[in-house]
């Protein structure tokens, strides 16, 4: 009798305990605690996936971000949510915050099947790995590196970023609503591409993926192949 | 048989031009009248004070931490890389909008060729170089109370900037707002030109702080109720209010139950506008701008001056409001999503974390009786501002990524009615409303 009602004030006890996992992270004094503000959006640990609009910070270089939080400080770039969250930053902090998700060293995201026609493909990937030289447009790996990882130390990898997002960035370059330090270099470039591959080559890149542990290439010592006022920091 | 008939006529016509007469002469003693008051305690243009050439490196100081205290260049630059000082930023107020004039020293298109008696003249008087009236969201109905000297060392110090050719954007204003006779009638009713008399039973540093709070730093400017002509009302300095752009509530310094700082310590109120944050609250929406822009750089004893004065308003409690509960639906789903998304670092129990998150329960910001602010904290979440004694921030994320209009009510109304708070339930239409 007296084991039964041990066992049953046990079972009630237990159904009380919360699954270990449900218990809130304790708050620490951490710069990750700090970034809670962007994982809404950016995702946990600023990795969001290809799916959605927002872009993966994660591992990006630090002088490409932080040349973004200046750029939603000015608002150069446009975003009501970005401009509002960094308003009242001091530079170090920008700095610290660029820094930190830079250091984030995390998995992609696997590869997508995309759903291009075989010559929007051809046209995607001509224009990533050759470029188009007689309408002046570089390939994305002269600058973005080889492997499109990004490029010391400032130049964002572009693989597994929504296409939604990318399509979003080229087409703010060409209507002026995205700006970056002059020369604009991906406005120009923006400008010389048309919308057909705009959304090819978006899709395309939003489709590939990288192996985990793929680093940043280091800063080129070719010149690039047009003036880039944030690409030289 | 014609005479007796025309005769009451006449008469008529004679009573009617009489009384035309008498309003006429009405009317234009009423407009000498406002004229008078809109010049009154003018004197000639004294060609006194400092050119730039002869400002002194302590007074060119001098006048920079003063336009840091009157955070000149908050309204005077464009948000988020603006020249500094050159203009540009539109202030929207229930009449229209009003764009800041550049104040750099470009003779065309700024106040290059404005003398220090000119640019005296639109603080005290807020009349502009060429005579025009100014509109008082350049706020003059405070900084009327400003100093010769310090207005002087203003000038030199906006006079050194580098100038920037920026041309002024013209005001867009409703009709009447946008006649000088209609800023005349206001002015005639609302604004008297007066100069800072201190207080003889109180000592230097509460008259220091009285003359930065009201003058300069024009906090009445925000934290005072406004009338339908968006006049501040003097009984009502102080008192809280929407702001002109009715997006925030700037609260009550007057209250217990807002803003009021009469029952602090006063080391955390020091703190507060020195770091933004306190033991007791944080800053956050227009007063995050304010200490980022302007009190985290003002000196120790001018900081501890305004405190002195802050903690020494008269309290003007309003009588409590009976509050509704919000129905079980509303609060269920606002528990939900509290636990989804705010207790982790908020706490189960609104207990916050100590000098990290802040509590919920208990929380002034969270219960005051316009929802204006907790709306937008939740749906635009923010960081404190950094400084320097604060210097890397924890932020909230923006939830109305996640959340929608009924969420945001729901989980706001769950904040405001729980641990012992309480106030109004936030409807959607609130959210819709302030967003």
């Amino acid at each position: 009798m007296l084991l039964r009602r041990v066992c049953l004030i046990v079972l009630v006890l237990a159904a009380n305990v919360r699954p270990l996992a449900a218990q809130p992270a304790p708050v620490e004094n951490t710069m990750a605690q700090r970034m809670q503000a962007c994982s809404v959006c950016h995702g946990k640990e600023g990795r969001a996936t290809n799916a959605g609009y927002y872009p993966r910070i994660a591992g990006k270089p630090a002088g490409y971000l932080y040349n973004q939080l200046q750029n939603f400080k000015a608002a150069r770039r446009r975003n009501e949510a970005m401009n509002h969250l960094v308003q009242h930053l001091s530079d170090d902090y920008l700095r610290d915050i660029a820094r930190y998700f830079a250091e984030l060293d995390l998995p992609y995201p696997p590869a997508q099947p995309d759903t291009l026609s075989p010559a929007q493909r051809i046209a995607a990937e001509r224009l990533v790995f050759e470029g188009v030289p007689d309408r002046k447009i570089p390939s994305c790996v002269s600058c973005h590196g080889k492997r499109m990882a990004g490029m010391q130390p400032a130049m964002p990898g572009l693989l597994t970023l929504p296409s939604d997002y990318l399509i979003g960035q080229l087409g703010a370059w060409r209507t002026g609503q995205r700006k970056a330090a002059a020369p604009d270099c991906m406005a120009e470039i923006a400008k010389r591409l048309n919308t057909e591959e705009i959304g090819a080559v978006a899709r395309w890149l939003s489709a590939q993926t990288l192996p985990t542990g793929t680093k940043l290439e280091t800063a080129s010592t070719q010149p690039l192949p047009l003036p880039c006022g944030s690409g030289e920091r | 048989m014609t005479a007796p008939q025309q005769a009451p006529r006449v008469r008529r016509r004679v009573r009617a031009l009489t009384v035309l007469t008498a309003l006429a002469a009405f009317a234009l003693l009423l407009a000498a009248l406002v004229a008078w008051l809109n010049v009154r305690g003018e004197g000639p243009l004294t060609p006194q004070g400092l050119t730039p050439a002869q400002a002194r490196p302590d007074v060119l100081a001098h006048g920079a931490y003063l336009a840091r205290a009157g955070n000149c260049a908050g309204c005077h630059t464009v948000p988020g890389g603006g020249e500094p000082f050159a203009g540009g930023r539109g202030v929207e107020t229930p009449f229209g909008t009003v764009f800041a004039p550049n104040i750099t020293p470009d003779a065309r298109t700024g106040i290059g060729e404005w003398s220090p008696a000119e640019f005296w003249r639109a603080m005290h008087h807020g009349r502009s170089k060429d005579g025009r009236l100014l509109y008082p969201a350049f706020p003059y109905p405070s900084f009327t109370l400003v100093s010769r000297e310090d207005s002087d060392a203003l000038y030199a110090y906006l006079h050194s900037l580098k100038p920037v050719s920026q041309p002024n954007v013209p005001h867009e204003l409703r009709f009447p707002y946008s006649t000088q006779a209609a800023l005349a009638v206001w002015r005639a009713l609302f604004f008297r030109p007066r100069a800072f008399m201190p207080e003889s039973t109180q000592d230097a540093q509460w008259n220091r702080g009285k003359y930065l709070v009201q003058g300069l730093g024009h906090c009445a400017a925000c934290h005072s109720s406004r009338n339908f002509l968006g006049a501040t009302r003097l009984n009502a300095e102080f008192a809280g209010g929407l702001m002109p752009d009715e997006a925030w509530y700037a609260s009550s310094l007057a209250s217990a139950n807002e803003a009021g700082v009469q029952g602090w310590p006063q080391a955390d109120v020091v703190h507060l506008l020195k770091t933004g944050v306190s033991a007791r609250g944080a800053v956050s929406g227009p007063m995050a701008e304010v200490v980022y822009s302007s009190t985290q750089h003002l000196s120790e004893h001018d900081i501890r001056s305004m405190v002195r004065f802050l903690q020494s308003i008269a309290l003007r409690e309003h009588p409590p409001e009976k509050i509704e509960r919000a129905a079980g639906a509303v609060m269920e789903l606002g528990q939900k999503l509290y636990g989804r998304h705010c207790a982790s670092c908020h706490g189960e129990q609104g207990q916050g974390v100590p000098s990290i998150y802040p509590a919920l329960a208990g929380n002034r910001a969270v219960t005051l009786g316009s929802p204006n602010n907790v709306v937008q904290l939740v749906s635009r979440g923010g960081f404190l501002p950094s400084t320097a004694g604060n210097p890397r921030p924890f932020g909230m994320p923006p939830f109305r990524h996640l959340m929608s209009g009924e969420e945001i009510a729901a989980v706001s109304t769950y904040v405001r009615q729980s641990w012992g708070n309480a106030a109004a339930p936030v409807s959607a239409l609130d959210v819709l409303r302030v967003r």
